[in-house]
């Protein structure tokens, strides 16, 4: 076995720079520490103009972020294998909760998503987004990869439960999220691609089942997604608006706060799931293009750390996490844009709101810890 | 584990995140191709969208001009009302906002009734209103509960206001909300922004002028429709004013003098047709049809037995009775049936040759000899009724004809009736019978089929009175722009009777004045020291009394009371005012009608100065 010098470069601490240093001593990755900042800042820029030129929105989205980075550096100084020991723990406790909120959950928006726990309102999903992709990846690395037949069919019941439950708060945007988590650790885990291949066949011919399934509003979401023309008061005006809102941004945009489709109340939802659809109008292709490297910036970084981890279970939950992130953002794009049907995602680190800002980071503090915690392999 | 499989392992993990990266980058060349598409493509589609979404035209309508009388007086003006609007398509449930609504202000039937039948016609997205001409109080007692009732909001519009109300009814008209109808005969996008329109009278008539042209204001508005900002403005020009000959003080003085009798009375300057005086008895208020009357205050007004809503003046067809007999005499004089100083005997009744029908004078006892001045002074029937028969009534149409009787005058107001001047041809259209001579006796003292409005009797009282330059009658005077200052006179327009001998109309006219001014005149009474009368009285029958019957006012009903008429002009020598009143069922010209006559005139010729009282 041989090490690149690179390799052994990361292992030991040499630079003695005092900043690198401490950046080190508190297990913090500095790249994908500025990929985040740069996009949260940007997201900023889109917020105030997007909340109509509101200081105090922005500056309550500011706190989040600031607290949200907290919680990752506090998750960064947990190690690899602490995690690993907590997975089944954080696992059990998530699907205790995800049930705990279908029988006494609170409603809201026509979902039940909370869990009233005294002093904070507490969405069980969230937690379950982080648990999902660390139980699958604990319980994958238990055996040799790629997984026995039997243990894939444990892992698919493992992640099936959780996404059902979610889905019938209901919660599609982020059910779908926690399947996509689970999937990407089995795909990163290296299952077949037979399996695979046989795997889409089957949900193409579950899709007429899942339909039968659906709520009547998330079936109207699809049916509205396929001709949103159809209805453009009612629910294809979201669709129509945004797609208006980043057609006229052109090339260079509206400039900011000069966007008419946001600034005039047209797109709705505007400062969370469709911020978006505000970049694009007021900053054009070029600000899509900007954001768009930003985030291909911090999922190679992802990427990369998931390459560079030390064990499977780090590795996994690392490329798994990076993966995710970009499930976000992808669906979240192609649903303003209207490519992908309506579906209750918010643009990560950029959308309004502060509970899924807290899950991202601490995903993103799981990836710092996993490449700062460095031990010496085996010999 | 051995070190081999986890070598092993991590080699397949790079592989799959590989193949994992080259996903996300397809995933996202697929997205930028989307902003590509939507950005670059289609943009220009986008972009029109957008302004399509935010870009709104509103019509800006134009102020009304206003209404003054030849004095200056304000007729017509345009007040701020306020009145509190529904937007249907704000409102979730409309039956218990308006039940809410009712709790804070007063909402009543007729405003219910109102409400639904406008909302009825307009889009749900157009406000309708559900009270108008808030009183302050209202207002301020809506707005605390404003945030309770969103889609209810007050509105501000300037709304025409006719502070001489009755006086004025039945020259101005009024405007009232534009109809279905109206819009079939209007410019739709003129009026864009604009409520109401002229129904009648001179509103009508100047409806064009009165109501200028519509500006245009480009705005950014919001999802909601709010204006947010205005991004261009043509701003409308106002409609002109309005500058009447009328004068709202003799219309006033008028009215009184009618006191509870229903009738109408016209009063026109010769030397040029304007209307100085215009009253149709009774009158009613023009305010109630602004906002959309109530049908049971228009009901009231429909089924008034007095008939207000009815324009007399106007469209008040009454045989004109002896008042004709200056005309006839004129036309006696003219195609030489008569001289001055020919003399007819009465002998209270006159015969068809070779018939015994006898056709009776007013007078039973008969005026004895009459000259043409004597005829015209006592009203002698006799000889007026030989004058017909003589003349026949092919020539009598012809030459009454030229004084606009039959026919529209042309007065700037729409519904003009025409009267009737019977003719051989228009029997034989209307009635499908031949004209018989007893008929051409009785046209002679203005009964029979003959007959005549208000109007046309005081346009050719003025001809008379002006040597026969027929004025056509006009209520106005000039326009005139308050934005440019430009003024637009109204020319007056005329035609001259020809005469072959300027004389006969200085003899006609000598008859008129001995009617006031000899002390057998039928209207000596209204006769005074001041000023010289000219005129002629007459009796319209409205009920035909048998042929050996008496007539005894005191014992009919006043409904078939015979209706009074007065046509005069004065001064005699040089005539400033020519007036005609009708008075229904008041019985004898010169008792009733003449005094209304003079008061007018008094308050025209001496408009400081009370009148001293007779004169006699």
């Amino acid at each position: 076995m041989s090490y690149s010098p690179r390799q052994l470069g990361d292992l030991t601490p040499t630079n003695p720079n005092r900043r690198q240093g401490l950046l080190a001593v508190f297990h913090i990755d500095l790249p994908l520490l500025v990929g985040l900042l740069l996009l949260c800042g940007f997201g900023l820029i889109v917020l105030y103009s997007a909340s109509g030129e509101n200081f105090g929105q922005m500056e309550r989205q500011a706190l989040r972020i600031v607290l949200a980075l907290a919680v990752m550096v506090a998750v960064a100084q947990v190690s690899p294998a602490t995690l690993r020991r907590w997975s089944p723990w954080l696992y059990a406790a998530g699907m205790a909760m995800l049930v705990a909120v279908l029988v006494f959950g609170e409603v809201g928006k026509g979902a039940q998503r909370w869990l009233d726990l005294g002093i904070v309102r507490f969405q069980p999903s969230e937690l379950v987004k982080l648990a999902v992709p660390l139980m699958i990846a604990w319980y994958l690395a238990e055996k040799r990869l790629p997984p026995s037949w039997q243990r894939l069919a444990i892992a698919a019941v493992l992640i099936v439960a959780p996404v059902l439950l979610i889905a019938k708060q209901p919660d599609l945007g982020t059910a779908v999220l926690v399947a996509s988590a689970g999937i990407f650790v089995l795909f990163l885990a290296g299952i077949s691609w037979q399996l695979i291949g046989g795997l889409t066949v089957a949900a193409g011919a579950a899709a007429p089942v899942v339909w039968y399934l659906m709520r009547d509003y998330q079936r109207q979401r699809v049916l509205t997604f396929l001709d949103p023309e159809k209805d453009p008061l009612g629910a294809g005006y979201h669709i129509i608006q945004s797609k208006i809102a980043i057609g006229s941004g052109g090339v260079y945009g509206k400039g900011w706060l000069n966007g008419t489709q946001s600034q005039l109340d047209f797109l709705p939802e505007r400062h969370t799931d469709f911020i978006f659809a505000v970049l694009s109008e007021e900053f054009g292709l070029i600000g899509v293009l900007i954001l768009l490297s930003l985030f291909l910036f911090v999922i190679g970084r992802g990427l990369y750390i998931a390459t560079r981890a030390q064990d499977t279970f780090t590795r996994l939950l690392a490329g798994s996490l990076t993966l995710v992130f970009f499930v976000y953002l992808f669906v979240n794009t192609g649903m303003v844009s209207g490519l992908l049907p309506v579906v209750g995602v918010p643009l990560p680190l950029v959308s309004y709101g502060g509970t899924s800002l807290v899950t991202l980071m601490a995903g993103f503090g799981m990836l710092m810890s996993i490449h700062t915690h460095r031990r010496l392999l085996p010999t | 584990m051995l070190l081999k499989d986890t070598i092993r392992e991590s080699q397949a993990f790079l592989n799959r995140a590989i193949i994992a990266g080259l996903l996300v980058l397809a995933a996202v060349l697929m997205l930028v191709w989307r902003m590509v598409q939507l950005q670059i493509i289609d943009h220009e589609h986008f972009t029109t969208l957008s302004r399509e979404n935010r870009v709104k035209v509103l019509p800006l309508p134009p102020t009304r001009g206003l209404i003054y009388d030849r004095k200056g007086v304000l007729l017509a003006q345009n007040r701020p009302a306020y009145s509190l609007e529904i937007t249907p398509e704000q409102v979730e449930n409309l039956d218990a906002t308006l039940a809410e609504l009712s709790k804070v202000i007063e909402v009543g039937d007729e405003d219910l009734e109102r409400f639904w039948q406008l909302k009825k016609r307009r889009r749900r997205f157009d406000s309708v209103p559900i009270r108008v001409n808030l009183s302050q109080d209202e207002t301020a007692q809506f707005a605390v509960h404003r945030h309770r009732f969103p889609g209810v909001d007050i509105k501000a519009q300037l709304l025409r206001h006719y502070p001489h109300d009755v006086k004025t009814t039945h020259v101005l008209g009024y405007v009232g909300r534009i109809s279905q109808r109206d819009l079939e005969q209007i410019d739709v996008s003129n009026y864009a922004g604009t409520s109401h329109i002229g129904k009648n009278g001179v509103e009508k008539t100047y409806e064009s002028a009165l109501h200028g042209a519509v500006g245009l204001e480009q705005v950014e508005v919001n999802a909601a429709g709010r204006k947010v900002r205005t991004l261009e403005q043509t701003p409308p020009e106002s409609g002109v004013d309005i500058h009447l000959h009328l004068d709202i003080a003799l219309q006033e003085v008028a009215m009184k003098a009618f006191g509870d009798n229903n009738g109408a009375a016209v009063a026109i300057n010769p030397k040029n047709g304007g209307i100085l005086a215009f009253v149709s008895q009774p009158g009613y208020d023009p305010n109630l049809f602004v906002e959309g009357i109530s049908t049971k205050n228009y009901d009231a007004l429909q089924d008034d037995e007095s008939r207000p809503l009815y324009n007399r003046a106007l469209r008040g067809q009454y045989p004109p009775g002896s008042t004709v007999k200056p005309f006839m005499g004129l036309a006696g004089l003219e195609r030489g049936a008569i001289q001055f100083d020919s003399s007819v005997y009465c002998p209270g009744f006159f015969q068809l040759p070779g018939n015994t029908h006898r056709y009776r004078d007013w007078k039973k006892t008969g005026h004895g000899t009459m000259d043409l001045d004597a005829a015209i002074v006592q009203s002698c029937d006799v000889f007026f009724y030989k004058l017909a028969y003589e003349l026949g009534v092919d020539q009598l149409n012809d030459f009454l004809s030229q004084f606009g009787f039959g026919g529209r005058t042309g007065i700037d107001l729409t519904g003009e009736s025409t009267g009737l001047l019977p003719s051989r041809e228009w029997k034989r259209r209307a009635k499908r019978q031949p004209w018989y001579p007893g008929e051409t006796l009785i046209m002679g003292i203005g009964q029979g089929y003959f007959l005549a409005t208000p109007l046309q009797l005081a346009a050719a009282t003025a001809a008379i009175a002006n040597n026969g330059t027929f004025y056509t009658p006009h209520v106005v005077d000039h326009l005139s722009s308050r934005e440019s200052g430009e003024v637009t006179p109204i020319p007056p327009s005329a035609h001259v009777i020809p005469v072959a001998r300027e004389q006969n109309w200085e003899d006609v006219r000598q008859g008129m004045l001995h009617v006031i001014e000899s002390p057998r005149g039928t209207a000596k009474r209204i006769r005074n020291d001041r000023y010289k009368i000219a005129g002629k009285t007459g009796t319209a029958q409205v009920f035909t009394v048998a042929q050996d019957a008496e007539y005894d006012e005191e014992t009919l009903e006043k409904k078939l009371r015979d209706h009074a008429l007065f046509i005069a002009y004065a001064p005699a020598d040089d005539p400033q005012i020519a007036v005609a009143v009708v008075v229904e069922n008041g019985g004898h010209g010169g008792s009733v009608a003449a005094p209304i006559a003079r008061a007018i005139m008094d308050a025209y010729l001496y408009p400081d100065d009370p009148p001293p009282g007779d004169g006699t």
